[in-house]
């Protein structure tokens, strides 16, 4: 089963509406709870730095029966340094991005805590693409 | 205790799930940060003064059904609408979210481990 979603930057109203959407799917595939939570809450960091840090993107999601494959692609200024940016605690979240309760600089860490594979490949100036891969079983 | 307990308590304002009111809680976690609440194994009642809709949204992914927000912050009618279909109730009071804290607290609501 192959699922896309269009992520707009600053859309902060609709951040979630992807992820929202796939947990909807797993749960009439009769896939794990446990296993639901840890897909659904790394897709949405994703699609909340998506549309907080870049200027919109893509939400790529492939399901087969024995896992899901995310992958969040957005255009934007992208990340100079990814270890760094996978350090908890280090953002560069705007003040709107605060208001909206996230950017604590527990995205990334949150994504890598939830997923079995996470690949984060960046170009600065063109975009982050973000990777992310979790089994059923 | 059960949630009509809990809004007795912090003299709430249940504006979402009346008809869910004798459903026993146990555990509470309070925070404005999202990426805190979706670190969470646990789904208790969450605490917050922040309301806007990423915070429905959050616990919707967090699984989280239970919501009190402080301070007289009141919910606009699409989070209620996206509150409704995650099965929520929501409760509002115009106290600090430390006072709800401490009242919830003292009333024998235990914090997560």
């Amino acid at each position: 089963m192959h699922l896309e979603y269009t992520v707009v930057e600053g859309d902060f109203v609709n951040a979630g509406i992807a992820s929202s959407s796939v947990k909807k799917t797993l749960k009439q595939l009769n896939v794990n709870p446990t296993v639901i939570k840890r897909v659904v809450v790394a897709l949405y960091e994703a699609e909340v730095n998506a549309i907080a840090h870049a200027y919109g993107g893509k939400v790529l999601i492939d399901i087969d029966p024995q896992k899901i494959c995310m992958t969040v692609a957005d255009k934007g200024p992208g990340i100079p340094d990814i270890a760094l940016a996978m350090q908890e605690g280090y953002s560069t979240a705007r003040p709107e991005v605060r208001d909206m309760g996230f950017g604590a600089g527990m995205g990334l860490p949150n994504m890598q805590k939830n997923v079995d594979h996470l690949n984060v490949t960046s170009e600065v100036n063109k975009g982050t693409t973000v990777e992310m891969e979790v089994y059923f079983q | 205790m059960t949630l009509q307990e809990i809004s007795n308590a912090i003299q709430g304002n249940v504006c979402l799930g009346k008809s869910r009111l004798s459903e026993n809680v146990e555990h509470a976690f309070a925070s404005d940060l999202m990426s805190d609440v979706l670190t969470l194994k646990e789904t208790p009642l969450l605490i917050t003064g922040l309301c806007n809709p990423q915070t429905i949204r959050t616990c919707d992914m967090a699984c989280i059904e239970y919501l009190i927000i402080c301070k007289n912050k009141k919910p606009t009618e699409e989070m209620l609408e996206l509150a409704e279909e995650n099965n929520m109730v929501v409760i509002t009071s115009e106290h600090s979210m430390f006072k709800v804290c401490g009242l919830l607290y003292a009333a024998g609501l235990k914090p997560i481990n």
